[in-house]
């Protein structure tokens, strides 16, 4: 299996991550050579098997629906990169 | 003093040989002068003479626990608030955690003494210490050659004396192949032993944060500090946390011990196999028995992992967007460019590779192909690690198939560096508890034995440790140079 550049900058799209055009074909090859690794796994028949999403058989816990946290959004925006009047800065989104 | 171990270090300490103060300081000391091995990322240096000091006081008080003014050190996964956590990431250079992980609480409750943190792989995502943004780290027993890792500033450094102990994380062998490759004790503990709340998560249901340590005896008193049920983790186990030093001495009589046939294929080095070999033999004097057992989907464990591993990276890291916290890129265009340019600027290739392939892996069309996929695969390993261990209590085998490799031998292929996980990754996988013990030497460097026991049974595994290491003293060498 062999990934093409056009498909590398589609995933780092997708995964929203910048990569330099002249690294591109080295990821192409890294990640092809990789999905080669990864279809050995096609030699083995799982069809009656169930996926094991966990190490641990439970149940997801509950707990009461009460408050536990404090407001802390000053201590938690002082190591943001840029916050005004409380919020969150990012670049314009709507025009 | 830098010989000495935890418990020997706690008497000195009550006895008034020194002060938490004065042990601390003579640590920094070392830190200082071995500074070429890279092993810290921060040097926690005030705020450890701060914590001495109250330390100290405790001492003079009734109430101190066994680790109180002991310095140890941490990997710089576990945030600590107030001092810098970087995960060997540029992405967190400047990124000063707002609260403390549970097991830095832990440790701080038991007024031990924090010396810095630890150099790692990038988001501990490498076999080698060679992905860190703050650099390679250098194996103290050859300083040509890594570590090992991703904890291998832990390691590094609790084999040069520069702690006496330390924390690590183990997603794929990161606590038990560098503990293997410098020659010291470590132990990956079951899946949700440990709470991970605070751990910079790299892959959910794999990670898990354990002790480090030169013996499996000072490796208890870690161990009993860490363990324990967490809310603050929803994958915490809510199971009593036993005495880990309590059952040390326990004879092993009647032990039955399963090698694996598939860990001993002809692809393992000579000399590796000679002292693993000699370490069976060892235990079979302590009274053990020997039989082979098969792991027959052993061989689907890497392609498994670098799948389910892979996704879930990619989920997780999707969270440093350079709003929040973290790197953000100078006068982005839209929106974006702010998550493009941020991450692009900020991660290191292996992390880069490891997010596209989980990306690819999770993206629609791929999933049941290559996610599902994994996790059918998953589930047989570990049902072959469950046949295996109604058979026997516990497994033995070689932790790596190499011993410390030269710094930059592997760097050009990342599959190669893959396939050094062979041993190891099966074992998360499964969520088992495993330990990485010195057994021997192959053309001088350290060998590690891998002992990999049922779920929770880690105060069997120390035991089982701890006996080895009475009878021998792998554990007790010290690299030249480093006395």
């Amino acid at each position: 299996m062999s990934l093409t550049a056009d498909e590398v900058k589609k995933i780092a799209h997708l995964a929203r991550l910048g990569i330099d055009e002249t690294d591109i074909d080295a990821y192409a090859s890294d990640l092809s050579n990789m999905l080669d690794l990864m279809t050995q796994m096609g030699e083995t028949n799982t069809d009656e098997i169930q996926p094991m999403a966990h190490p641990m058989d439970q149940m997801q816990r509950l707990r009461p629906d009460v408050v536990t946290e404090k407001n802390q959004r000053e201590h938690f925006q002082s190591i943001a990169p840029q916050t005004e009047a409380g919020l969150y800065l990012v670049p314009k989104v709507l025009d | 003093m830098h010989n000495k171990t935890i418990t020997e270090l706690a008497k000195g300490l009550r006895a008034k040989e020194y002060s938490s103060v004065e042990l601390t300081q003579a640590y920094l000391d070392r830190i200082k002068k071995y500074q070429d091995l890279n092993c810290y990322i921060t040097v926690a240096e005030e705020n450890a003479l701060e914590q001495a000091k109250l330390a100290d006081s405790q001492l003079a008080s009734a109430d101190s626990a066994l680790l109180t003014g002991i310095p140890i050190a941490q990997k710089d996964i576990f945030c600590t608030q107030g001092i810098k956590t970087s995960c060997g990431s540029k992405m967190l250079d400047n990124f000063i955690a707002p609260y403390n992980a549970t097991v830095i609480e832990k440790f701080n409750a038991d007024n031990a003494v924090m010396l810095g943190k630890l150099n790692m792989d990038e988001f501990a995502m490498g076999s080698s210490n060679e992905t860190s943004f703050y650099g390679a780290v250098q194996n103290p027993w050859d300083t040509d050659t890594v570590p090992g890792g991703s904890s291998g500033g832990s390691a590094s450094a609790i084999a040069a004396r520069l702690t006496v102990a330390a924390t690590g994380t183990d997603t794929g062998g990161s606590i038990r192949q560098p503990a293997s490759l410098c020659g010291i004790t470590g132990l990956k503990p079951t899946y949700g032993r440990v709470s991970r709340f605070g751990m910079i998560a790299f892959a959910s249901s794999l990670d898990q944060g354990g002790p480090m340590a030169r013996s499996a005896e000072d490796a208890a008193i870690l161990m009993q500090t860490m363990a324990g049920f967490d809310t603050k983790d929803s994958t915490s186990v809510d199971r009593a946390v036993p005495d880990y030093s309590a059952g040390l001495n326990n004879s092993l009589e009647g032990l039955k011990i399963g090698l694996p046939k598939e860990f001993f294929s002809q692809d393992l080095n000579n000399d590796i196999a000679s002292a693993i070999e000699s370490a069976i033999n060892e235990y079979k004097k302590l009274g053990a028995e020997v039989k082979e057992v098969s792991l027959p989907n052993m061989k689907l464990a890497i392609p498994a992992y670098y799948v389910i591993a892979s996704a879930e990276c990619s989920a997780n890291l999707s969270r440093y967007d350079g709003v929040r916290f973290g790197h953000r890129c100078h006068s982005p265009a839209d929106l974006n460019d702010l998550y493009t340019r941020s991450r692009g600027e900020a991660f290191g290739a292996e992390v880069k590779r490891r997010i596209l392939m989980g990306t690819y892996a999770l993206s629609a069309g791929y999933y049941d192909a290559y996610y599902i996929k994994a996790q059918k695969v998953r589930c047989l390993i570990s049902e072959d690690f469950s046949r295996a261990l109604s058979e026997v209590d516990v497994l033995m085998g070689p932790v790596s198939p190499s011993t410390a490799f030269d710094i930059g031998e592997k760097t050009d292929d990342p599959i190669e560096m893959y396939l050094a996980d062979i041993y190891t990754i099966a074992i998360n996988l499964a969520g088992l508890p495993a330990m990485s013990l010195p057994s021997g030497f192959a053309d001088s460097k350290p060998v590690g034995l891998q002992v990999i026991g049922n779920y929770f049974s880690e105060d069997r595994l120390l035991n089982i440790a701890h006996q080895y290491q009475q009878v021998t003293d792998w554990h007790q060498q010290t690299p030249k140079g480093f006395e």
